[in-house]
This record gives structure tokens, sequence and C-alpha cells, in this order.
């Protein structure tokens, strides 16, 4: 089963409607029984990254996602919480990806909000089938520093990891699940990803 | 590099959009998803869908709609209408809507956008400014545009992204309605104001007017009903032009 795991606010129900699109059942749910036993989890995020972490602390979260084996897939505010921390609220994160979320200097407008397209520093299956005109859907006033782990970065304001991957763990900072035909197949690309 | 927007507006009364609309490959212009489908196939960016009614059963019949819309479209959409309260909008983020529009509720009760930020986090929070000239300075509407607040457009512009806003949909009721162009005057000055996204809004009825926004002011998106509902200016056909300008847009 696939599994998103369940937050305090926002809309992760449009996580579960993009999956539903693609013909796949999955649960939202914060039990880690179920989330242990999943064969993908997806981790979206909305909100707040200190109250988030909060939440994910208060029920052992953050420990059920750190041993997870199976694909793994952050989104949003996901991307940021598996970096080792944010600057929103001061928040020490998962420390999945060995970078840092950063809040954007006001020199544009914040958020970065709307369409646009990153570009690949490696391929990988995640990317499959993406070309680097296409666009997808970002909103965020945050962003992670790029790295090691980043496989492909976008450019607003200064260039950021637009998707990460580390082993068993996959990130995008857009909104695949908002970002039409092009979110689809890369929906589609983490979901047949094996094991 | 981040594209300019392109969103067209359907208005919704008791779960069917209103205004007409006049699609030969639509079956029954009057289903909100029906519309919504369309849009996203040509390549809208965003929707916004507006409640033009305020009943309590209306609201029940807006819920369900906007379920199904989240269950159908892959592209991000704001619901506006009648929302004046932390549990309105919860109502509609919770079947789905990306963001919700607050625009008399938040003139009358500035506290609800500090409410909703806190609650949702500023990017669901979008603030509908209908705005008017009266003796040569912007003032802001209220209540469908019946009523002058005591607000400048843009004293209330940067007052409501201070208080934390994450987008302003700024409404001419000068141009709106006459298709003569968007009013780049006052669309200018809000959006080299704030620091936040600004929607233009009333007055569109030329591809030039799209041109004309995206070069002379600020704004990250346009938004328009009729010329998009009555098949005037098919979106691909606008996109296309606006390439053609070196005006980028997905």
């Amino acid at each position: 089963m696939i599994v998103i795991i369940k937050y305090n606010a926002g809309n992760i129900r449009s996580v579960q409607n993009a999956v539903a699109r693609l013909g796949y059942e999955s649960i939202i749910t914060d039990n880690p029984k179920e989330i242990r036993e999943a064969t993908k989890v997806i981790f979206p995020g909305v909100g707040e990254a200190s109250s988030a972490m909060s939440y994910l602390r208060e029920r052992k979260l953050d420990e059920v996602i750190l041993s997870l084996k199976q694909p793994t897939l952050g989104i949003c505010l996901g991307l940021q919480l598996m970096c080792k921390s944010s600057e929103e609220g001061n928040t020490i994160c998962l420390g999945i990806f060995d970078t840092e979320t950063k809040q954007f200097l006001p020199e544009d407008k914040v958020p970065h909000m709307g369409w646009n397209s990153f570009s690949k520093k490696e391929d990988t299956t995640l990317l499959k089938g993406i070309n680097s005109t296409d666009d997808v859907y970002y909103v965020h006033g945050y962003y992670a520093e790029t790295c090691n782990e980043t496989i492909a970065t976008c450019n607003y304001i200064k260039e950021f990891s637009s998707v990460m991957q580390k082993n068993n763990f996959y990130a995008m900072q857009f909104h695949p699940e908002k970002s039409a035909s092009v979110g689809e197949q890369l929906l589609r690309n983490f979901l047949e990803l094996e094991k | 590099m981040l594209k300019k927007r392109i969103i067209p507006c359907l208005d919704i009364k008791n779960g069917r959009t209103v205004k007409g609309v006049n699609f030969v490959d639509i079956k029954d212009a009057g289903d909100p998803i029906e519309l919504a489908k369309k849009y996203v196939k040509d390549g809208a960016d965003e929707l916004i869908f507006l409640d033009i009614t305020a009943t309590l059963e209306d609201r029940k019949t807006l819920i369900s709609l906007v379920e199904k819309i989240a269950e159908e479209i892959n592209i991000p959409f704001t619901v506006g209408g009648g929302i004046s309260s932390v549990e309105d909008a919860l109502a509609l983020i919770k079947a789905g809507a990306d963001k919700v529009s607050i625009n008399s509720s938040a003139v009358k009760n500035p506290q609800l956008i500090v409410d909703l930020k806190e609650r949702f986090g500023s990017q669901f929070v979008v603030v509908a400014i209908d705005t008017k000239s009266v003796d040569g300075r912007g003032k802001v509407f209220t209540k469908g545009g019946t009523y002058e607040t005591r607000w400048e457009t843009l004293q209330w512009a940067k007052e409501v992204e201070e208080l934390g806003a994450g987008e302003i949909l700024l409404t001419s009721m000068n141009s709106d309605g006459t298709k003569g162009g968007f009013d780049i005057d006052i669309t200018k000055k809000v959006s080299e104001l704030v620091n936040i996204p600004v929607i233009a809004s009333g007055g569109a009825g030329k591809v030039k007017h799209f041109e004309e926004v995206f070069t002379k002011t600020q704004a990250s998106a346009g938004l328009a009903a009729s010329i998009f509902h009555f098949g005037e200016i098919p979106i691909p056909r606008l996109k296309e032009a606006l390439k053609t300008n070196n005006i980028l847009v997905r």
C-alpha cells in the first residue's frame, strides 16, 4: 500500500487525488506501523517547519521516517524537513540531505509562486522523460541550498535544490500533484520505482 | 525562469458556472468541471472559482463541487466568495482548494488575514482588492464594488502584504468589463509596491492587453473571464502570441 504521511494542516488530499488519477490506491495516516509496512511513502509538506517537526516528533514519526527502506518521496515542505535544518522557526530537521533550508532574500517576489523549470544535474529514473523546458508548479518562501544530493536545480533569486535523491529518499521542492502532465510523469516515475 | 501565469476565472452560482460560455466541444457549458478540464487542456496555469451566492445550502453545494474539482484537476485552483472565517476557509481547503481568496471580509476584519496565514501559511491566502479611481486616487471598494472603503488602494495593498497575504488579486473597476485593456497605472503601482505576486484583473479584451500588462507592470499573472469563456481569445493562441513577444509563459 502507498502511504501518505498525515499532517496537521493543509490539503494533502490533493496528493492522494493525484495518486488516484494514476490508478493507485493510497491511505493517509500517521500510524507508524502502517507507514513502516508501506510499499511507497509520500511525505508531503504543507504548513510551517517548526510546527510540522513538533508534530512528527510528538508521534515519533521522525524516527519512523529515518528508518524507512522503501522509496520515500518528500514534497515541498517535505523536502525541506528532510534537510539538516530550516531557517523557518530555526528548526532542527531530519538530516537526510546534507544541506540547509534558508529563507529567500526579498530580491524578487516572495513566495516563489508559479511555473518554473529545473535543470537536471543527473539523469535518474525519477526524472525519466522530463526535459529541461518542462515547467512544474512551485510555491515556497524557503529553499534548500544545493548539495551533493541535488539532482536538479531551479534558479529563482538564487540556484536552489529542486529535486534531491539519496538512497531510497527522494524529494521535490515543487508540487508534482499540481504540475499537470509533467507532474503526473514524475509521480508515475516515483510510483514505478523498484524497491 | 518563472513564467507569467494565465488564469481563467469561473463564476459559480449554486454549483454551476454562470455568465455563459460558448464552446462547441463542451456538452454542458454550465458544468464547472467540464469547463475547468477544457481550460487545463488548453494550458491554463491556474483556475479561480468565485462563488457568487452565499446561502448556507449553496455553501454545501460549493464544498462538494470543490471536492470534485480537486479530484479531477491537476493544476492549482483558488476558491473565493463568502469566506469570512478560518472555519469557512478550512472547509474549502479540506475539500481540496489550493488557495482561498478573501475580499470584503478582509477589509471588515483584517485580523482574518493574520489568522488564515497562521493556520495555513501565506501561500493559501489570496486577498482580492477591487479598486476604482476616485478623484485621481485608487480607492478600495467592497461588497461587489458597491461600497467605498476608507482605504486607498496602495495603502491597503501594503497592509495586506504585512498582515500575511501570499498574493493579491487586483481588479480595476474602471477597466472591468470594458475589454479596453488592464488598468496599467494601478497595476504598475501596486505590483511595484508589494513584494508578493499580483494578479492583474479587469479589462482584458485582446492579446496585446496581456503583453502590455506583463511588459509595463510587475504583474505575475493575468486573469480574465468572458474572453476565455466565449472563445474570443483561446489560451493556446494567447500563449503563442506572448511567446512570440518574448514573454515567458508555460
